[in-house]
């Protein structure tokens, strides 16, 4: 009974705030609205997690009419994000272009010289931060987290971790785990997360680190075997899949999946975006996909979130040093 | 006959009156826009995503699947009658339907058109219907070495047999691969040969822009310069006989279309090709297994069949990843892709099991859209052959504005207009010191497939050369690529030998 209540009380909650909200977006639309479609940079190529991401808030926007004008993806994935980076960087002011974010926003930039720093970035909004799990290929023998060390020692090397660009998010959970059990890798850069489980599935490498969503549909037919969540708590969706933290390791990596826009874009433009993904975070929808796709839905905008971008650029800085470190010894 | 039971069940959908006129409406829309340069299926289906939902889904992908087909069609149109490529896998019909269409015989080249790309289209579907499953299958075991070796095959198909001096195509190749070089590394995202730090060249060099330069305005160069004296009338008539014509000739050229349809079906399926690489590996190999290599480029009509067929079959054969594996081979399927993830259709190995009425919904309706597209097409032909008709001076104004507006359309960046200039003036001047472009373009399309799976193998096979003939796909592929490259050279002594024997004694 008291259950019932509460969640009446939840649902009234949801409500008003969507009412709120719904006000807000009208007083705003008085303010200021997209002239022409909106172009959604992606930082990734097609098909893996941060692209299925980014074509799937389009489609929410376009049912949910939550932009006046439809909202176009456009993936630039080279080079680890670099090519959206500088894309964003030369198209300062732009009120039209926004762009879906993912770790190697921090990383891309801290390793190769693009002349591009993302402190002069607008932030918009973090929707989610997503998790990773250690996969192997459902035919392989390796079943938990000791055969999989055993089996990357054995190999001598060269048991090979698919992943995408050195330096992008994969690479860096992999050389958490090198460090932590004291195993050597051969890494192997993909396109993008889809083509990696593909891989995986095809046997052509014999791990990832794949973000549910990209390895979900392979796991559902029987084709891919998660290990280990990367995780503080067991996934929903993996309910007997162990994470790090319980096995004795602490390693816990997000990626965080957010939109930020270019320098000089006019501050109402900014405050439209910011709104209109505070909409979506609320939409059944995306609430529904976060649920399925073990993703943690968490919203964050403004300046907390700028702060959050220049406190993760900081760690991974510190990450990268580190993976230098060992390269080099 | 299960397969036959399913889809009997999916005609009663795709046949269905509204779904119908959807797959009509689809086509023609998707062929005006195949047909405008710089705008290609992608924008299509990009346009048309949103009003979707409020169809239902079934019906939904059907429309998207009738404009994708369609412009799929429709690109052949302005690289005929104009010689710029309306969409990026149009660029290989370019090659001979351009020199056709100078030769009065456009009308012929569009039938050609019209129905390989309804044989390439057809037999792709039946492919798809009959095997989906088990050729995601065959999709898995290409790897980063089997696409090497596909890559390097479809290079030896432009060296070994074709018609063109072996030392021009040859230079060619390695000019297209630099440029396929500039931009940023795909491993490491450094910024290669930017040309100091001009920021138009981080995204490398597009090579749409490449193809519009060369073909369509140093075609342009070219004209203007031969028809200086006595100004070139394109005779352009097209009457119902040139249709029985077309098909007649049509008819003789089942080795070239069924070879292109299972070879774009293939390289469609691979998720990192998709159409343009399979339309011109598709004329590659047409040219070098055709008996008169030479005349190729200069109006054969098997070049225009051959990636006609291979293109279509490619856009059917990348549905195929994106429905059983939930990986798009092309940009166009990974939007669709989206679309079906806001539906609640997940698309992945289980679709086929979950969703059969969506699955083979859709598969008839590619059926209805084949047929629905190459009625419309053959239909629309005089209409476009009358456009041919305009004077030279007016129609040369119309070819560089499209040529200017479809080199900006997809990027929207001033860069690709000047380097479109400038790749116009230097396919004006290599055409007329004789050098094939058809490689230059190749290369760049190529380029960035091979160097990437070339480094992803020797990464993950820790350095060894050989691991590309150890692995028995890709070491078939490059025994094949190897008797390519060898083969003109045993027929080049065999004949030399003769001729030298004669004199001698």
């Amino acid at each position: 009974m008291i259950y019932r209540i509460t969640r009446r009380a939840a649902l009234a909650g949801v409500a008003s705030i969507a009412m709120i909200a719904a006000g807000a977006t009208s007083a705003l639309a008085e303010g200021w609205k997209p002239q022409k479609p909106i172009e959604m940079v992606i930082m990734a190529g097609q098909g893996g997690g941060a692209d299925r991401l980014a074509r799937l808030f389009q489609s929410i926007i376009q049912k949910e009419g939550l932009a006046s004008m439809p909202v176009l993806p456009v993936n630039k994935g080279g080079g680890s994000g670099a090519e959206a980076l500088r894309y964003l960087k030369d198209n300062e002011g732009d009120a039209h272009k926004i762009m879906a974010t993912l770790n190697s926003y921090y990383t891309t930039p801290l390793r190769t010289d693009i002349g591009v720093d993302i402190e002069e970035f607008q932030p918009i909004a973090r929707m989610a931060l997503d998790t990773f799990v250690l996969w192997v290929n459902a035919d392989s023998d390796v079943q938990t987290l000791d055969d999989f060390v055993a089996a990357v020692k054995a190999s001598g090397g060269e048991w090979k971790m698919g992943g995408t660009g050195t330096g992008q998010e994969d690479s860096l959970v992999t050389a958490m785990l090198e460090k932590e059990f004291d195993i050597k890798v051969t890494y192997v850069p993909f396109g993008g997360g889809g083509d990696v489980a593909k891989n995986v599935v095809g046997g052509h490498i014999d791990s990832s680190v794949n973000n549910p969503s990209e390895a979900l549909g392979f796991y559902q037919a029987g084709k891919m075997r998660p290990i280990m969540a990367m995780t503080p708590n067991r996934l929903d969706v993996f309910p007997d899949t162990p994470t790090a933290t319980e096995l004795g390791h602490d390693i816990v990596y997000w990626m965080q999946r957010s939109f930020v826009a270019p320098k000089g874009m006019p501050a109402e433009a900014v405050a439209y975006y910011t709104e209109m993904f505070k909409n979506l975070s609320q939409t059944e929808e995306w609430q529904t996909y976060t649920r399925e796709k073990a993703l943690m839905a968490d919203f964050l905008s403004g300046d907390e979130l700028q702060a959050y971008f220049l406190e993760e650029r900081e760690k991974h800085a510190a990450i990268l040093a580190d993976m230098e470190g060992d390269g080099a010894s | 006959m299960e397969t036959l039971a399913l889809l009997a069940d999916g005609f009663a959908t795709s046949l269905s009156p509204i779904n119908l006129m959807i797959v009509i409406l689809g086509v023609t829309a998707g062929l005006f826009i195949g047909a405008m340069p710089g705008l290609g299926s992608v924008n299509g289906v990009a346009i048309v995503l949103p009003l979707t939902f409020i169809v239902p889904p079934s019906s939904a992908i059907i429309l998207l699947c009738a404009i994708y087909y369609g412009a799929m069609y429709g690109g052949a149109i302005s690289s005929i009658l104009l010689g710029i490529p309306g969409a990026s896998t149009a660029v290989a019909t370019t090659f001979d339907g351009r020199p056709m269409a100078q030769q009065g015989k456009a009308g012929l080249a569009l039938i050609a058109a019209a129905v390989a790309s309804f044989v390439g289209g057809t037999i792709s579907v039946v492919l798809f219907t009959l095997f989906a499953v088990p050729l995601a299958d065959l999709a898995l075991a290409f790897g980063p070495a089997e696409e090497f070796a596909l890559v390097l095959m479809a290079f030896t198909t432009f060296v070994g047999l074709g018609g063109d001096d072996k030392l021009k195509t040859i230079i060619m190749i390695c000019l297209g691969l630099v440029l396929s070089t500039v931009g940023l590394d795909l491993i490491s995202g450094q910024p290669r040969l930017i040309f100091g730090d001009l920021p138009g060249f981080y995204s490398g060099v597009s090579f749409l822009v490449l193809a519009i330069g060369v073909y369509g305005i140093g075609e342009i160069l070219y004209t203007i310069e031969s028809s200086r004296t006595a100004p070139q009338v394109t005779p352009a008539k097209i009457s119902l006989r040139d249709l029985g014509d077309g098909i007649r000739t049509m008819n003789r050229m089942w080795r070239t279309m069924s070879l292109g349809s299972f070879l774009g079906f293939f390289v469609g399926m691979l998720p990192a090709a998709g159409a343009t690489p399979a339309a011109l590996m598709a004329y590659g190999i047409a040219r070098s297994t055709s008996k008169d290599p030479k005349s190729f480029g200069k109006g054969n009509i098997e070049g225009v069949a051959a990636p006609e067929t291979a293109n279509n079959a490619a856009s059917t054969g990348s549905l195929l990843p994106m429905l059983t594996l939930g990986i798009p081979g092309s940009p166009t399927t990974a939007l669709l892709l989206g679309g079906m993830v806001m539906w609640g259709l997940m698309p992945g190995p289980m679709l086929f099991i979950e969703q059969p009425d969506f699955v083979w919904g859709l598969i008839s309706s590619l059926y209805t859209a084949n047929f629905a597209a190459v009625a419309i097409n053959i239909a629309l032909i005089p209409l476009f052959v009358w456009a041919l008709r305009m004077p030279f001076t007016v129609l040369c104004a119309i070819v560089m504005v499209l040529c200017i507006v479809g080199g900006f359309a997809p990027s929207q960046k001033m860069h690709d207009v000047w380097l479109i200039a400038g790749f116009g003036v230097a396919g004006y001047l290599l055409r007329k010191a004789d050098y094939p472009l058809a490689p230059l373009v190749l290369a760049l399309v190529l380029g960035p497939l091979m160097e990437k799976s070339f480094r992803q193998t020797l990464i993950s096979e820790q350095g060894n050369v050989l691991a590309f003939i150890e692995r028995p796909l890709s070491g078939t592929f490059i025994a094949i690529a190897a008797l390519f490259f060898v083969l003109p050279l045993v027929k080049y002594l065999r004949k030399g030998g003769r001729r030298s024997v004669a004199p001698a004694e």
